[in-house]
């Protein structure tokens, strides 16, 4: 690939990215959200997290297919992205929905499981984004970086669980996203064991 | 209850202001109640402290974009976009059991002997948010009195259209269709408790559960089932729907109670739909004095 391609597609990933953040703050502010608004950022940020962590997870899978290997140069990006709506998720709940009310944050933190996975895997996405640059993979070597960035993993799963555990009875979109993140996982084990053989490597 | 007329209410329900001045307050009650949770029981008096406003009605607009009827869609928004397929009339309602004037019932047959009354109630739901909301109905009690429930009625149990066409959101097996729902014999005649036809004087939109539906403001509002097709009277407790989908989460009583927390959140406080803070819960949602009576006795944490 040409390398202007890749500085093309950095900045078009970069917008459509901000894409559900604009959307959101349009819909904000032009009373777009419905009849009960901070329910409704909480949803749209937390799935949005869980749509853009899945699709960073997609990036490695997809070079590998393609052959394309400038793809690796968005992953860093999508998954900063991941934490960007992590974030946001983070601060509804705590700003918007509970108004910094301690008792109640840590009762649900300690005591409710969907949220103490979900506070998990927003703690294992501000680590990973925190050592995401590359005086940061240098410092901790390349192998230890590939194992604590493995954690990525971890983080979709309890993401998806937090989802999954917090819908009463219609669990549709938190399955599909499920079988979605196992079915990533999969073909990095897949991979993973098939290396030596085959080397229909990139 | 709550006697406020429609007149009451205030077109500023998103006030900037107020909500910039309760924020400052809010920053000082919750330094107190860290303090009070310090100091132990003394403190949760403290931290009780009434942050409830005024039961301000709820917007037409919220009550009717933000609803629970998974009859059409399980997202709050979908009932109001999907609702139009069903057809609120000629409605029959069937009368069953043990009871002396059985039969189809067409509904305005049904009504027409009752005087439509207004309740201003609370509605809390079990997912933690509230509204107050203008109804209009009739005493169920009234309905059960000239239908003549047998002594072998202790319960009445009611049963939601089934008919996934006019119900769109029936062609997925979220729930096990019908909704069915239930009451005791002296919850069902309890004066509070209505069958309802229309809100803000006006008749139900669908996605309100038009035709008919019940409202029973001290319980959580998944007992209040919309679209009722059937009222049965019945010797033993009906199996309401989401107590059959996850017992150990949703039972039959259903009574709204700030002490036993959903397994999975907390019951204390909810958010009124429209307003900025969370507010505490109240026992029986705050209709304690006239209806606790009907729970002497019994476990409270067994009428979650």
């Amino acid at each position: 690939m040409k390398p202007i391609s890749m500085k093309v597609i950095k900045p078009l990933v970069f917008a459509l990215a901000l894409v559900p953040a604009v959307k959101l703050a349009f819909d904000a502010l032009t009373g777009g959200l419905g009849a009960d608004p901070i329910e409704e950022t909480t949803h749209r940020t937390g799935a949005w997290t869980l749509y853009i962590l899945i699709t960073s997870l997609a990036v490695t899978p997809l070079r590998r297919v393609t052959g394309w290997n400038q793809l690796i140069k968005l992953r860093r990006t999508i998954g900063l992205f991941a934490l960007f709506y992590a974030t946001l998720h983070f601060l509804t709940y705590l700003v918007l929905d509970l108004f910094f009310y301690l008792p109640e944050v840590l009762e649900d933190v300690f005591l409710r499981p969907y949220i103490t996975v979900g506070f998990t895997a927003f703690v294992i996405l501000i680590v990973l984004g925190a050592t995401s640059n590359a005086r940061m993979i240098k410092k901790l070597g390349g192998k230890r970086w590939n194992s604590l960035h493995r954690l990525v993993y971890l983080a979709g799963a309890l993401g998806v669980f937090h989802f999954l555990w917090l819908v009463k009875a219609d669990t549709r979109r938190p399955e599909i996203l499920g079988v979605t993140l196992a079915a990533l996982l999969g073909t990095r084990l897949f991979k993973g064991r098939a290396r030596p053989v085959t080397k229909f490597s990139t | 209850m709550i006697i406020k007329k429609p007149a009451d209410i205030k077109s500023d329900e998103i006030t900037p202001e107020s909500v910039y001045i309760d924020r400052r307050k809010f920053i000082g009650t919750s330094a107190i109640g860290l303090t009070a949770a310090a100091l132990g029981s003394r403190g949760s008096k403290l931290l009780a402290q009434d942050d409830r406003q005024d039961d301000e009605l709820t917007s037409f607009e919220s009550i009717t974009t933000h609803n629970n009827f998974y009859e059409f869609g399980t997202g709050k928004g979908d009932p109001s976009r999907n609702a139009h397929t069903l057809r609120p009339r000629p409605w029959t309602v069937t009368v069953e059991g043990a009871v002396e004037n059985p039969g189809e019932y067409d509904l305005d047959d049904l009504l027409r002997p009752h005087t439509v009354q207004e309740r201003i109630y609370r509605m809390r739901c079990v997912e933690a948010w509230s509204m107050v909301i203008p109804w209009q109905g009739v005493p169920l009690g009234d309905v059960i009195a000239r239908l003549g429930p047998t002594a072998n009625a202790n319960y009445v149990e009611f049963v939601t259209l089934l008919d996934p066409i006019q119900m769109p959101g029936q062609r997925r097996r979220v729930i096990d269709w019908p909704y069915i729902e239930g009451l005791r014999m002296d919850e069902a005649t309890h004066p509070l408790t209505i069958l309802a036809t229309g809100l803000y004087d006006r008749d139900l939109l669908n996605q309100n559960g038009a035709p008919l539906r019940l409202v029973i403001p001290w319980k959580y509002g998944f007992k209040g089932i919309k679209s009722i097709v059937a009222i049965r009277f019945v010797e033993r407790q009906p199996i309401n729907s989401w107590k059959a989908l996850a017992p150990n989460e949703y039972g039959f009583f259903a009574n709204v109670n700030p002490e036993v927390n959903h397994p999975r959140w907390s019951q204390a406080r909810e958010r009124r739909i429209g307003k900025f803070r969370k507010i505490r819960t109240l026992p029986f949602n705050g209709y304690g004095d006239e209806v606790a009576h009907m729970y002497a006795g019994m476990d409270p944490r067994t009428l979650y």
